[in-house]
């Protein structure tokens, strides 16, 4: 334990393009822009089969499958495929982050109270004008939940990213376990890359819970929360996205 | 530099990867078992007494948040295991496994409605037995539900304990990246994929064959 | 209930069946017992394909001499498993006489093969031997495409050094830390690189040389790669690279008579010539498995 602390405080390792804040930049760069590129294809993605019932068996199925599919395969293949770089590895992210964002968005559009919908209806309000008015600002708190499931996926995921040579804070789990377990270099960077995923997942988790309380309008919070309790005859909620890393 | 397609390879290799696949399944699996087992009782605790929950739930998220990498590379800091020991990747595999299931149990525990305890306890249920042939069962859904995602999971997880030599399909798969045979990678990935699925339907199917109330109240609601 | 319980038992059941004979394959991933019996020599490897057919190889050729054998190959870096050669749960490892010698001794200066093998007997430690070394040998080079050479006109690596910094340089990670590495590279030719990219040895380092990810890569020189793909390696006319002739590393307590005997025959048969046909053998197309390259081989020298 001790050489893994003094690893991670020893200054060495926090300055320069290979230190740690360097790759927990890189890290959160791949993150971001992963989950970006998930939420332009599944929140729409989302909205349209939620709001018209049609094609739901891509939700499920996608969640089902995805969560099977095993990261390290796919990533390793896709690079053999093409090439080593950014690309294939931003691509293989965006497929595991698909699913929780599209759930959420899904399960956010169809939680909406009926009632409210049909009032939208009854006023004379088009189809795609309730979808974009009515339904998704009511879905808010699921899917800025399937956001936060993606995200922290993603994070979790992106430590793979290193094994095809790319950076991130799986790096030194990488190259910790290249340079053996004796070495200072060796396992005590392995533990002390570790600490630092961990840390970053939990301090991003803890901030986009924060997010997600801001963000949803008042009149939302307590129906988000409502909505949770598990009766027992109900299919799982959206929180059981499961683990892929 | 072209990818190798090697098919043959498959039919020359089919007890190297049935061996890979046994070994997987036992990384993979008893994990799951033993979480299974643990987030029983614990979930029990937890339905019963919110102080235990307070503590366990908010536990559980954080266990669950923290990637598997990071936690399979400190294993060995913690228990004093060698690197390359298939404990570091059941234990997290445990970890996670219980961190799901205990939400499992202890939301199922609550959501029993008030009136079947009520009417357990005037038939005369003592506290044990009510909860074996009445609550549990009424749980099962949503903990069968629960084991489902975490064996999923669990059968792709311990893919990443191949980063660092710790076996099972996971190394079919770099050695398979380091030969530039793809053929290799496309069956460990596929055998993965169809085994986890198959048992998530075994799963499923389990849960539906022993909890045959649900079925009849399916029936009458449609 | 009794649904219930039946339904519950038999799930435990199955999985429980199904684990137990995942794992009661008796060369599986579980540590052998204890520093291994004193008859069993388990065999090790590190994590590059040529390692891994040599470990197979010796342990071929000591199963030939009715020798029992538990294999533990794909084990890493030399860094990683010498932590098992010293706590016995390796006992036999192919090895390097050059990076072997500086992995010891980082100040060590001999580069020739003679020189080397003699200083690395003296800085191993006391229960490790190596046998005879084998005329094969295989070292680390920086390797570039051919468009590479031709466009900078490339023979030595100090060709390169007027064009080091415009070069992102492959290889494995432990190579930044090893002293004829990176930091080799640095002091004896004065070459600093643009950036390094940590690569998996094999294919996948010659996929990124390939697609021009990086400008050069540490490939080995025995690389079927290299032939396969018409790449160039540099010359390395002051000597960064020492001598690497293959030579079996040994815990000494399991080196009996038959085993020098059948390992040292092997180390005879392995000229550099060899090691390069046997790696091109390897990379053929239908990916043949290390065993059988292995038995191949033995069959036709004798073994």
């Amino acid at each position: 334990m001790n050489s893994a602390l003094s690893w991670l405080f020893d200054g060495d390792h926090w300055s320069g393009p290979t230190g740690i804040p360097a790759r927990i930049l890189e890290h959160l760069g791949y993150t971001a822009l992963t989950v970006l590129i998930a939420a332009v294809i599944a929140v729409p993605l989302g909205a349209i089969i939620g709001h018209t019932g049609r094609g739901t068996f891509l939700v499920a199925g996608l969640s089902n499958g995805l969560r099977a599919l095993p990261e390290l395969g796919l990533l390793t293949l896709l690079v053999l495929l093409t090439y080593v770089g950014l690309l294939p590895v931003v691509i293989s992210l965006v497929v595991l982050a698909l699913p929780p964002i599209l759930a959420g968005t899904y399960a956010g559009i169809r939680n909406v109270d009926p009632s409210v919908v049909d009032a939208a209806r009854g006023m004379g309000m088009r189809e795609s004008s309730i979808l974009t008015q009515v339904e998704l600002p009511n879905a808010l708190p699921l899917i800025l939940g399937g956001l936060r499931a993606a995200t922290l996926q993603v994070i979790a995921t992106a430590t793979i990213a290193a094994y095809v040579s790319l950076g991130g804070l799986g790096r030194f789990v990488i190259d910790g376990n290249n340079a053996g377990a004796g070495s200072p270099n060796g396992y005590p960077q392995m533990a002390a890359g570790a600490i630092v995923i961990a840390v970053l997942a939990l301090v991003v988790e803890g901030v986009l819970e924060i997010v997600q309380r801001v963000a949803v309008s008042p009149g939302l919070r307590n129906v988000a929360t409502r909505k949770r309790t598990a009766r027992i005859w109900r299919k799982p909620t959206p929180d059981l996205v499961g683990k892929s890393t | 530099m072209n990818v190798d397609w090697p098919w043959p390879w498959l039919g020359r290799n089919l007890d190297k990867i049935a061996e890979a696949t046994g070994e997987h399944l036992f990384l993979a699996l008893l994990p799951v078992l033993v979480g299974l087992v643990v987030s029983l009782p614990l979930g029990w605790a937890a339905s019963r007494w919110p102080a235990v929950r307070l503590v366990l739930v908010p536990l559980a998220g954080v266990l669950y948040t923290i990637p598997s990498l990071a936690l399979i590379t400190l294993v060995p800091l913690i228990m004093g295991t060698k690197i390359i020991d298939p404990l570091n990747v059941q234990v997290p595999l445990a970890i996670y496994t219980i961190a799901l299931l205990v939400r499992s149990v202890t939301d199922a525990l609550l959501a029993v409605p008030g009136d079947v305890l009520a009417a357990a306890n005037a038939v005369g249920f003592r506290p044990t037995k009510r909860f074996v042939a009445v609550e549990l069962p009424l749980a099962i859904p949503v903990i069968v539900a629960g084991l489902r995602v975490a064996t999923v999971s669990a059968m792709s997880l311990t893919s990443v304990g191949a980063l660092i030599g710790i076996g099972g399909l996971g190394s079919l798969i770099t050695e398979g990246f380091k030969r530039n045979n793809a053929v290799e990678m496309v069956v460990a990935i596929a055998l993965i994929l169809v085994i986890a699925l198959v048992i998530d339907a075994l799963l499923l199917f389990v849960g539906r064959m022993i909890t045959p109330w649900t079925r009849a109240r399916q029936g009458a609601s449609k | 209930m009794k649904r219930v319980i039946a339904g519950v038992a038999t799930a435990l059941a199955a999985t429980l069946a199904v684990s137990a004979c995942g794992n009661s394959d008796p060369l599986a991933e579980d540590k052998p017992s204890g520093p291994g019996s004193s008859e069993t020599v388990t065999v090790g490897s590190a994590n590059f394909p040529e390692s891994q057919l040599l470990g197979e190889i010796y342990a071929q050729a000591l199963e030939a001499k009715g020798v029992t054998v538990a294999r533990q190959l794909d084990l890493g870096s030399r860094e990683k498993y010498m932590d098992g050669l010293k706590d016995g749960s390796i006992d036999l490892i192919p090895e390097y006489s050059g990076v072997l010698l500086q992995f010891f001794n980082k100040q060590a200066k001999e580069v020739e093969s003679e020189e080397v093998y003699t200083a690395l007997q003296g800085v191993l430690p006391a229960n490790l031997t190596v046998l005879d070394k084998a005329e094969a040998e295989d070292k680390d080079a920086i390797v570039v495409t051919k468009e590479t050479a031709d466009k900078w006109k490339l023979k030595s690596i100090e060709d390169l050094v007027p064009h080091c910094g415009e070069v992102v340089f492959g290889g494995p990670p432990e190579i930044q830390e090893r002293p004829d590495g990176t930091p080799g590279i640095k002091e004896t030719y004065g070459c600093t690189f643009k950036s390094f990219s940590a690569l998996e040895p094999g294919a996948i380092t010659t996929k990124a040389l390939l697609d021009n990810t990086v400008q050069a890569a540490d490939i080995f020189t025995t690389d079927a790669a290299i032939e396969a793909n018409d790449l160039v390696v540099l010359e390395d006319p002051k000597n960064n690279f020492a001598a690497q002739n293959v030579v079996p590393l040994i815990n000494k307590d399991k080196a009996s008579d038959t085993v020098k005997e059948a390992l040292n025959a092997v180390s005879a048969k392995l000229d550099t010539k060899t090691l390069l046909d046997l790696n091109a053998r390897l990379n053929a197309p239908d990916k043949p498995e290390y065993s059988d390259v292995a038995k191949e081989w033995l069959a036709e020298i004798g073994l």
